[in-house]
């Protein structure tokens, strides 16, 4: 058998971005942790589509980290980013432990319709709460990280890099060993044929409810670190559109590695930003017109075009 | 009391507009299984067209009371030129593919819509509000609504009709309900079910674009309207059961007081009544209000 090089790669894509950093342009250093925020995200909808279901409600937990992270230095004052990110996981373990209740009856539509209707729910109440900001959102001041102040000295915006690249590491790291274990491996065969998973002993709702409570705490943590890196959080994150683009992400990047959906991210949003800038009127049109190419020819998504040229090597 | 009332007439309103814009969807979806996310944009387009094609009726001198028909023409058209491209030229290929497969398909062609309809009419909001004033108002104690609302009613309370008499009473109606309760099955007794998807899915874009044509009127039009509306749309759908023209009906009715009666005692749980009330239905009848049961296939 062959060794499996996602590992090594992970170590060596961290240590190349950790020694790179520094040395980045700030518009770099920013697409970089952006996207990065984006991959930890769909790394959770890798896990969600390889057990078979499909979430148009993951905006929820995305938003739901950010604004944990961000209502604790807006009501509370604590600005610490370890403080936040331990908040957003908590916050969202609880919410999609209590979900995932009601969710792991369902599947096909009615899951991620259910899953929608839970993100608009909190879209509804965040729209009208004028504590924090209504539809504006509010600016979150992340500015200490374990106590130690980084806001205004000359590493502050390295340290963000830096947390969102080790973040994105670990949450690597975890999936990938994850998905080798047994329940890991328990969810491409629920995904296959439910009921034969069911005659053979093991609990279908409860795989899928472990692995929606994972995938929740990742686009939680990945939602915390998108309000740390850009300083402000509105309602539209948990809105449908943002849960969608989630789902597009996952179908484009594939489900056959972890390095799959932290790639897909990064391209995602580097044509993002380059298309808001330069013809901010058909980058939409250009990603449905990418969607349907994948869907047609690449089923297994772009990375299916790097495990078909290394079969046939 | 007045407060009651103000509420039960809003929530009449508010309902005949979901219905209008969720019959098509839950057509759709009933016939072919595809929830269909470009529906919103199918809104869009007709929202767009209807502005467009009535404001220049109107800036021509022509008679105002003829911006009604044009509206109404550009839904259809609407509906004739978009519904054939999409179900010919995309939709026919996916047949057959994963009900999700399906509904991120329709996304895809949302997103392209969307941007169509920004490249066509740019993204500056476009007001034809004409129309929503000429039929003069009608007085309930002390309030005061616009007579375009009656219309907005009558046109859901006519489509409701017409569609159910189609379906029950007259032979394409008929061969449709067969192609909903076995393909296959209906395929080989000499239905041609390619056409009967096609005229379903042109019939469910044309309602999706006249739902936008009479709205137009009421807001102003600009882009992510769709989208707001679409989520809508699914809601009542899903409340309902998919595909259940009756359960639309009444899902309808059903958000539209609870809504009404949200804005007028708690106007901060406008949006959230909504959602709420889909995550109940769900959560106790997983499949919508009105659904038929499914054998589980190993």
């Amino acid at each position: 058998m062959k060794r499996d090089p996602t590992l090594p790669i992970l170590i060596a894509g961290s240590i190349i971005l950790l020694a790179l950093g520094p040395f980045l342009p700030r518009w770099a250093m920013f697409l970089i942790n952006v996207s990065l925020c984006y991959g930890i995200v769909v790394l959770g909808m890798l896990l969600l589509m390889r057990t078979g279901v499909v979430s148009f409600g993951h905006g929820l937990y995305y938003c739901l980290g950010a604004y944990a992270a961000g209502t604790l230095d807006q009501v509370f004052k604590i600005s610490d980013m370890a403080v936040m990110l331990v908040a957003a996981v908590i916050v969202t373990a609880l919410a999609s432990a209590a979900l995932g209740l009601l969710l792991r009856k369902y599947r096909d539509i009615f899951f991620a319709m259910l899953s929608l209707a839970f993100s608009m729910i909190l879209y509804g109440l965040l729209v009208k709460t004028s504590a924090l900001g209504s539809s504006d959102g509010f600016n979150v001041a992340a500015s200490k990280i374990a106590g130690i102040t980084v806001a205004g000295t000359a590493v502050d915006r390295y340290v963000r890099y830096a947390l969102t690249v080790v973040f994105a590491f670990i949450a690597g790291v975890f999936m990938h060993k994850y998905l080798n274990s047994h329940m890991g491996r328990l969810a491409e065969a629920i995904r296959d044929n439910e009921l034969r998973v069911e005659y053979m002993g093991a609990s279908v709702r409860n795989v899928i409810h472990v692995n929606y409570v994972i995938s929740a705490v990742l686009a939680g943590i990945g939602g915390a670190l998108a309000a740390i890196a850009v300083g402000h959080i509105d309602p539209e994150m948990a809105y449908w559109t943002t849960s969608g683009e989630f789902v597009f992400v996952g179908i484009l990047a594939g489900t056959g590695s972890v390095l799959a959906p932290l790639l897909g991210a990064f391209i995602f949003e580097t044509i993002r930003s380059f298309a808001y800038e330069y013809s901010p009127n058909t980058w939409q049109m250009a990603l449905g017109i990418t969607m349907l190419v994948v869907i047609m020819f690449l089923p297994g998504g772009l990375w299916s075009l790097f495990t078909r040229k290394r079969k046939a090597a | 009391m007045a407060q009651l009332l103000a509420v039960l007439i809003d929530g009449l309103i508010y309902s005949s507009w979901l219905f209008i814009i969720a019959v098509g969807l839950t057509l759709i979806y009933g016939v072919m299984k595809i929830l269909n996310i470009a529906h919103g944009s199918l809104y869009a387009l007709g929202a767009y067209s209807a502005a467009s094609l009535a404001g220049y009726w109107i800036r021509q001198g022509y008679p105002p009371m003829g911006s009604y028909a044009v509206m109404v023409v550009a839904a259809i058209l609407v509906g004739l030129v978009a519904g054939p491209v999409i179900e010919r030229g995309l939709l026919r290929f996916m047949y057959g593919k994963d009900e999700i497969v399906l509904v991120l398909v329709t996304y895809a062609v949302f997103l392209i819509l969307e941007d169509f309809v920004k490249l066509v009419w740019g993204v500056d909001p476009y007001f034809i509000a004409q129309p929503y004033g000429l039929l003069g108002n009608f007085t309930v104690g002390d309030l005061t609504y616009p007579n375009y609302n009656l219309v907005l009613f009558g046109a859901a309370v006519f489509i409701g009709v017409v569609l159910a008499w189609v379906l029950t009473k007259t032979r394409q109606g008929k061969m449709l309900l067969a192609v909903i309760h076995d393909r296959e099955m209906s395929a080989a007794m000499g239905i041609n079910v390619g056409r009967v998807y096609f005229i379903t899915f042109t019939v469910g874009a044309m309602l999706g674009a006249l739902g936008g044509a009479l709205t137009a009127p009421m807001i102003s039009v600009q882009p992510g309207i769709g989208a707001e509306t679409i989520v809508l749309a699914f809601a009542v759908v899903v409340i309902g059961g998919l595909g259940s023209l009756p359960g639309a009906a009444l899902a309808a009715l059903l958000v539209g007081i609870v809504r009404s009666a949200a804005v007028h005692y708690r106007p901060e749980l406008d949006l959230f009544s909504i959602y709420l009330v889909m995550a109940v239905v769900l959560i106790m009848r997983p499949k919508g209000l009105f659904s038929a049961q499914e054998a589980r296939k190993i």
